[in-house]
């Protein structure tokens, strides 16, 4: 019994500190291949290649000023940041990284636990995650802040309707909602990214449209928001916000590999490795994103999450049940 | 071991939701009332409901009290309390009353405890939390099930036709 609560606080500390890794040099990757599709450089300062970067910007944020204004609601204004990053981390608990294996005659499974209700979980907590945004606009006592917070959070609720429409595909394909039995049901077969095409593209616009990065980072507008719902924000509690944004990067990259992907599956390479290239591929699609796509504009992104994407959701929904029903 | 954790999450609801009807602030109230949820959330994961437990948190968490919260910001309510109603006590009052009693009846006359359905904790266990709801709602409860869905479609429509009427 201590030994198995022992084994899962060890894992939970190698799974957040290899998360939290990921996200800094996430930063620095940013940094670099967005400055080379612009011809620049990107860091070369500190450290090789700039490798440093990602510490020293890290060491900036702990030593700065943390400034709290006057007139903001202290308690919510503390709270919004954690709730932000708090389920971002905690959807990791459900991903399963790789196969079990055996290790000195112990049988490790490499992932934290697996729940037979792996996929709702991870869309609960992205759900629960726009509480961040919604309460750090209102407790800021800001404008700018406030209308930031109002866009995202329609923004977010709006496009994780479509995001789970087009996650119900799958489900239905593989008849269960355990990441783990989505991974093992594309064993040795398709991956669903064939059968499931439109489901895919659906899923990974509304995933990039759900965390809020360009071109539908419409809540961080610089140029008509300032910064959107973290105006008001700085030091570490700013570094939470930027944090979990690059978790729930990685939280949609992951079920995106696993759902659509076949996760670990793959051939020659071990299951793991499969895991993170296929993350890591769509990771560099943020970024390729990011320095082709200018920002649509508020009614724009509206439109196109209620009036395209749900319905061509639906649409599959329906089709996938129907072929589903005829083959079994 | 989960005697201790179901007082715990008990405390917690209990303790939050009587935050949630005592604060001034309606934003504060309804952060009481995501503590709520989540704890509710909980005890329906102590008692092998863990689809219940999801979607407790996916809808009520998720997406009915976003936006409540969404009013509540834009409508920004100044003094202390909602409304100001007169005998709004008593009408508290008389209307708690009537949904304690309410509750204590269906509990004393129906079925609902006491008898078990043939659906036991282990088989759910072993075949799936979500599979075993999913059988008993098609097939036992399919009636019920499609008049609340088109409860909610004939909602969802005359929401869309108040809001476009120009």
């Amino acid at each position: 019994m201590l030994l198995e609560i022992l084994l899962v606080v060890i894992k939970i500390l190698i799974v957040i500190t290899v998360l939290l890794l990921g996200v800094a040099y996430m930063t620095w990757l940013e940094r670099k291949v967005i400055g080379h599709m612009q011809v620049r450089l990107g860091p070369t300062h500190v450290g090789w290649k700039g490798l440093l970067q990602p510490i020293a910007d890290g060491l900036k944020l702990v030593a700065k000023e943390d400034i709290v204004p006057d007139m903001v609601d202290k308690p919510v204004y503390i709270i919004a940041p954690l709730l932000s990053l708090i389920p971002a981390l905690s959807a990791f608990a459900v991903i399963p990284f790789a196969d079990k294996f055996t290790l000195f005659g112990y049988q490790i499974q490499p992932y934290i636990s697996d729940v037979n209700i792996g996929l709702l979980y991870v869309l609960a907590l992205s759900s629960v995650g726009t509480y961040g945004l919604i309460m750090s606009g209102w407790a800021s006592n800001s404008k700018y802040a406030l209308l930031g917070s109002l866009r995202s959070s329609a923004q977010v609720i709006s496009y994780e309707t479509a995001m789970g429409l087009a996650l119900i595909g799958p489900i239905l394909l593989a008849g269960t909602v355990s990441l783990k039995g989505i991974t093992e049901a594309q064993a040795g077969g398709l991956w669903y990214i064939v059968p499931q095409f439109v489901a895919f593209v659906v899923y990974l616009i509304s995933a990039i449209a759900e965390t809020n990065r360009a071109p539908f980072d419409l809540p961080e507008a610089e140029t008509e928001l300032v910064a959107g719902f973290h105006v008001e924000y700085s030091s570490m509690k700013f570094a939470m916000f930027f944090l979990a944004e690059y978790a729930n990067m990685y939280v949609v990259s992951s079920i995106a590999a696993i759902v659509f992907l076949g996760g670990w599956n793959g051939p020659v390479l071990p299951g793991f490795v499969w895991f993170v290239l296929k993350v890591l591929f769509f990771m560099f699609f943020y970024l390729w994103l990011r320095a082709t796509l200018p920002r649509l504009r508020f009614d724009q992104l509206m439109a196109l999450g209620w009036k395209i994407l749900i319905p061509i959701a639906l649409a599959n929904i329906v089709i996938t049940s129907i072929v589903v029903y005829v083959i079994r | 071991m989960e005697q201790v954790i179901f007082y715990i999450l008990a405390f917690v609801a209990i303790v939050s939701s009587l935050f949630m009807i005592t604060r001034n602030s309606p934003v504060h109230s309804a952060l009481w009332m995501l503590l709520t949820f989540f704890a509710v959330a909980g005890i329906f994961v102590q008692l092998d409901a863990e689809f219940v437990a999801a979607i407790q948190v996916l809808v009520y968490a998720g997406a009915i009290l976003v936006l409540y919260l969404f009013v509540v910001m834009l409508l920004n309510p100044k003094s202390h309390g909602f409304i100001k109603v007169p005998f709004r006590y008593v009408i508290g009052v008389v209307a708690s009353i009537i949904i304690v009693f309410q509750v204590l009846m269906t509990l004393k006359s129906s079925e609902v405890i006491g008898k078990l359905g043939w659906v036991t904790p282990q088989l759910a266990q072993e075949l799936g939390n979500v599979k075993m709801f999913g059988k008993e709602l098609f097939t036992t409860y399919l009636v019920p099930f499609e008049i609340a869905s088109i409860l909610l479609l004939i909602a969802m429509i005359g929401a869309i036709v108040l809001a476009k009427k120009d």
